[in-house]
C-alpha cells in the first residue's frame, strides 16, 4: 500500500472509531498516523481528534506559555500533536512579539494572568546582545566583558523576578552560538573570541539557573548543531516573517520541548523492558548460538552495543532495566552472562521474564513485582506485531517505536521523552543496585523460618537526622509520592519544607536505612509539631522498599525520645485514611496509641510519655544524629 | 491514484483551517474562512513547502489570496522542477 492510501486510511480508521465510541483505539490509530507522517497538516488533524477524545481518555492536562523573540508560531501545532500522543493535553499561551521582558517585570502581565505550569523564555542572540552578534571585531575588550556582564545580569534579573511571581517551572533558551562567526577562522584562533564570549552567557546563565528552584536551561547551541546550522536556518523566512527557524526544523524544536514536558507532567518511564533477541543482539540466540549472534564493536554488532550503551545510560538516570523476551531461558541467560560484546549483565537488570508467555502478562508481572505502575513502564522491542500486541492489551504501557534499522535504535532511545529527567537525587543513581540488593534479600529471607532471625541477620541501621540542605529535594518527593506507609498523606514542595522549619515549633526528620546487602537510602520522612504540652506528628511516612521491616518502630521510639527530652508529655498522631494506606492503619494502636476522637477524615491518637517510652525493636541499631536543622 | 493538486490542497486547508474537505473551494479565502488569518497563512505557507518541497518568495506569498490561487501557484511551481 502507499504510504499516502495508508495515511488516507488511517484518518478514516481513527474518525470512524471516534464516531463509534472506541477512544483508547482511536488514541492509538491517531498516535500512528503522527509518526506515518508529522507534517503540519497532519499535526492540525491529530491536534482536532485528540480534542474530541480529551475527557474520554486518560491525559494531563498542562498550561505552557512561551515568551520569545521571534516568530516561533508555527512550532506550535507540532508541540501539541506530539504532547498529545504522549498523553499530555496543552494548553499554550504565545507572549506578544519581543515582549518578554516586560511580561516577566509586571505582574500584572497575561502571562500571569494565564496561570501557566510552565514557561519558555526563548530568545535569540542577535535580539538580546546585537553587538556581540553583529559587531564583535569592533569591541573592546571592556566592552565585551561590559556586555557579558549586562546581558548576564538581565537573565538573572528575568528569573528573579519571575520566581518572585510565579512557581511554575522556567526553561530558558540558552543563547545559540554563529554559524558563521564575524571574523571567519579567525574566531577560532582567539582566546576571547565571539563563540567563547557567548559560551560565557551562557554559563552565567547555567549558574543562575542552579541557584533557583526548578529553572532549567535549554541547550539550543547544542540543539542547533545537532541537527547542523544550515539545515536549521531559513534566512527567507527570517526576513519575511522574523521566523528564523527552517518549516523542517519546527518539529525539532518541538521534540527538544515535550522532552522538558514529560518530566515535569510525569510523564516518566521508570523502568524500560527490553526484548532480547534482535534487540539486545542481531540473531536469534536459540538458532544462531553464542558465536553466531551478532553483538560487538564492529559492524553490525555496533549497532546492538550502542543500544545496550544507550540503556545503561538510563540507569545512571536512576531507571531501571528489566528483560521481558520469548527464549529458552537457558540460553538467554547464557549470553547475558558470558557473551563478550554484551556491555549489559545480568546485574543490571532488576527483574526477568524470559518465558513464552505473552508479553503483556510477563509486563504485569515486571510491573507487580517493581512496585510500580504499568504507566510508568516503558517496552523496547523490534517486533512490531508485539508492539502491537502490548499496545491493544496495556495502552498505559509506553511503547517505543524502534525503526527498522538497528543503527537507529540508540537515538530511539536517546530521544525518548519519558526516559529524560531534570533532577537526580542520590536515591535515583543508586536504584539499580537498591532493587538488586532488594532482590537478594527476598531469596535469603527464604532461608529463614523467624521473622526475628532474619530482622537479626539483616543487620539493620536506622539513621534519624534533621533535615538538611542536601535531603531536602529527597524529603519533599518522598511527601509527594508515597502513599502506602503515609499516614496522612500531606504533600509537601521543598518551599513550603523550607518555611516550615523556620518555625521553631516544627521539626522534620529523615530516617536513612542500611543493612548487609546494602544502603536503602533516604526513606523515611516524619514532621513534628509542638504545641504546648503535646506534640503532635504532622507526617510520617516511609517508603514501599522498607515496609515490614520494622524500622519504622525504631523511627517512631526515637520521636518520642525526643518529644519527652523537650518537655512534651503527649505525643500524638493523626491516621486519615486514603484508598491506597491500609498498610499504615494499625501503626498507634500496634504502638500503645489510644484513640482520642473519630471524625469523619480520620482519628486522633495519643501517647502519654509519663507512662513510657516506645521500644525500639532490638535487632536495630538507632543512630540519632542531633545537630540543627537550621 | 495520485490525488491531484487541488485534492491534496484542499486536504491541508482543510487540516489547518479546522473545515470539511468539501467546504474547501476555489473561492475559499481569508475573507470567507474565519480560521485563515495571518498565523494560519504562515503554516499554511510551510505546510505547501513541506509538501511539495519548494520554497515560496514573499511574492507568492502575496498571491496567494485564495485556493484557487494556491493551487495555480503550486502547479506553476512544480512545472518550473526542483529549484
Amino acid at each position: 500500500m502507499s504510504s499516502g492510501a495508508k495515511i488516507r486510511d488511517l484518518r478514516k480508521e481513527a474518525d470512524d472509531l471516534i464516531a463509534s465510541a472506541s477512544e483508547q483505539l482511536a488514541a492509538l490509530r491517531l498516535a500512528e498516523l503522527w509518526r506515518e507522517e508529522s507534517t503540519a497538516a497532519t499535526a492540525a488533524f491529530v491536534t482536532s481528534r485528540f480534542e474530541k477524545l480529551r475527557t474520554k481518555i486518560p491525559l494531563v492536562s498542562y498550561r505552557l506559555a512561551i515568551l520569545r523573540s521571534f516568530t516561533l508560531e508555527p512550532a506550535i501545532p507540532f508541540l501539541r500533536a506530539l504532547a498529545f500522543v504522549h498523553g499530555i493535553d496543552l494548553n499554550v499561551h504565545v507572549g506578544d512579539f519581543n515582549a518578554y521582558a516586560q511580561e516577566i517585570l509586571d505582574s500584572n502581565s497575561s502571562l500571569y494572568a494565564f496561570a501557566p505550569d510552565c514557561v519558555i523564555l526563548a530568545i535569540q542572540t542577535g535580539d538580546v546582545a546585537p553587538e556581540l552578534w553583529n559587531e564583535f571585531p569592533k569591541l573592546s575588550p571592556e566592552s565585551v566583558s561590559g556586555t557579558v556582564e549586562r546581558v548576564s545580569s538581565s537573565f538573572e534579573q528575568w528569573i528573579r523576578a519571575f520566581r518572585e511571581r510565579s512557581s511554575a517551572a522556567l526553561i530558558v533558551h540558552s543563547l545559540e552560538l554563529p554559524g558563521h562567526p564575524s571574523l571567519g577562522l579567525l574566531d577560532a584562533q582567539l582566546s576571547t573570541s565571539q563563540s567563547a564570549t557567548i559560551e560565557e552567557i551562557n554559563r552565567a546563565l547555567r549558574r543562575i539557573a542552579s541557584q533557583h528552584r526548578s529553572i532549567y536551561v535549554l541547550d539550543y547551541a547544542a540543539l542547533v548543531a545537532c541537527h547542523g546550522y544550515l539545515h536549521w536556518h531559513d534566512e527567507r523566512k527570517w526576513l519575511i516573517a522574523r521566523m528564523p527557524i527552517a518549516a523542517d526544523q519546527l518539529i525539532h524544536l518541538a521534540r527538544e520541548w515535550l522532552r522538558f514536558l514529560a518530566p515535569l507532567t510525569g510523564r516518566i518511564a521508570k523502568v524500560a523492558t527490553v526484548d532480547l533477541d534482535n534487540t539486545l543482539w542481531g540473531g536469534v540466540i536459540g538458532e544462531d548460538g553464542m558465536s553466531g549472534i551478532k553483538l560487538g564493536s564492529e559492524y553490525p554488532g555496533a549497532a546492538y552495543q550502542a543500544l545496550q550503551r544507550a540503556l545503561l545510560d538510563l540507569t545512571r538516570r536512576g531507571i531501571l532495566l528489566a528483560v521481558c523476551s520469548k527464549n529458552n531461558p537457558e540460553e538467554a541467560q547464557e549470553a547475558l552472562k558470558n557473551h563478550p560484546g554484551m556491555l549489559l549483565r545480568p546485574g543490571d537488570f532488576v527483574a526477568m521474564r524470559i518465558n513464552w508467555n505473552d508479553k503483556s502478562q510477563n509486563l504485569r508481572e515486571i510491573a507487580a513485582e517493581l512496585n510500580v505502575g504499568l504507566d510508568a513502564v516503558a517496552f523496547v522491542d523490534d517486533n512490531p506485531f508485539e508492539r502491537e500486541q502490548v499496545r491493544n492489551a496495556l495502552p498505559e504501557v509506553m511503547v517505543l517505536h524502534l525503526p527498522s534499522d538497528p543503527l537507529k535504535y540508540a537515538d530511539a532511545v536517546r530521544d525518548y521523552p519519558a526516559f529524560q529527567r531534570l533532577a537526580l537525587s542520590e536515591e535515583d543513581r543508586r536504584r539499580t543496585d537498591i532493587y538488586v540488593a532488594q532482590r537478594e534479600r527476598s531469596q535469603t529471607q527464604r532461608n529463614f523460618t523467624s521473622k526475628e532471625d532474619f530482622f537479626r541477620y539483616l543487620e539493620q541501621e536506622a539513621e534519624v537526622a534533621p533535615l538538611a540542605p542536601e535531603t531536602l529535594a529527597r524529603v519533599a518527593q518522598l511527601t509527594q509520592k508515597t502513599n502506602q506507609f503515609n499516614l496522612t498523606t500531606r504533600r509537601f514542595t521543598e518551599q513550603q519544607i523550607s518555611d516550615l522549619i523556620a518555625d521553631p515549633h516544627y521539626r522534620v526528620l529523615s530516617l536513612r536505612v542500611r543493612d548487609r546487602f546494602g544502603d536503602h537510602g533516604l526513606v523515611g520522612v516524619a514532621i513534628t509539631h509542638d504545641q504546648g504540652e503535646a506534640c503532635e506528628i504532622d507526617s510520617f511516612l516511609l517508603s514501599c522498599r522498607v515496609i515490614g521491616r520494622t524500622v519504622e518502630s525504631a523511627f517512631l521510639s526515637s520521636l518520642a525520645c525526643a518529644a519527652a527530652a523537650r518537655g512534651c508529655v503527649r505525643l500524638n498522631g493523626w491516621f486519615l485514611p486514603t484508598k491506597k494506606n491500609a498498610p499504615a492503619q494499625d501503626f498507634y494502636s500496634q504502638h500503645g496509641f489510644q484513640v482520642q476522637m473519630k471524625n469523619g477524615e480520620g482519628s486522633l491518637w495519643t501517647f502519654d510519655l509519663r507512662q513510657g517510652r516506645i521500644p525500639a525493636p532490638p535487632w536495630i541499631r538507632l543512630r540519632v544524629n542531633e545537630g540543627e536543622q537550621n | 491514484m495520485t490525488p491531484t493538486i487541488f485534492a491534496q490542497v484542499q486536504q491541508i486547508a482543510s487540516d489547518l483551517f479546522g473545515i470539511p474537505a468539501g467546504h474547501v473551494t476555489d473561492q475559499s479565502s481569508p475573507e470567507n474562512v474565519e480560521a485563515w488569518d495571518s498565523t494560519q497563512h504562515l503554516n499554511f505557507v510551510l505546510a505547501l513547502e513541506e509538501k511539495f518541497k519548494f520554497q515560496l518568495s514573499p511574492e507568492e506569498m502575496e498571491q496567494m489570496r485564495n485556493i484557487g490561487a494556491v493551487v495555480r501557484l503550486v502547479e506553476n511551481k512544480l512545472q518550473q522542477g526542483p529549484q
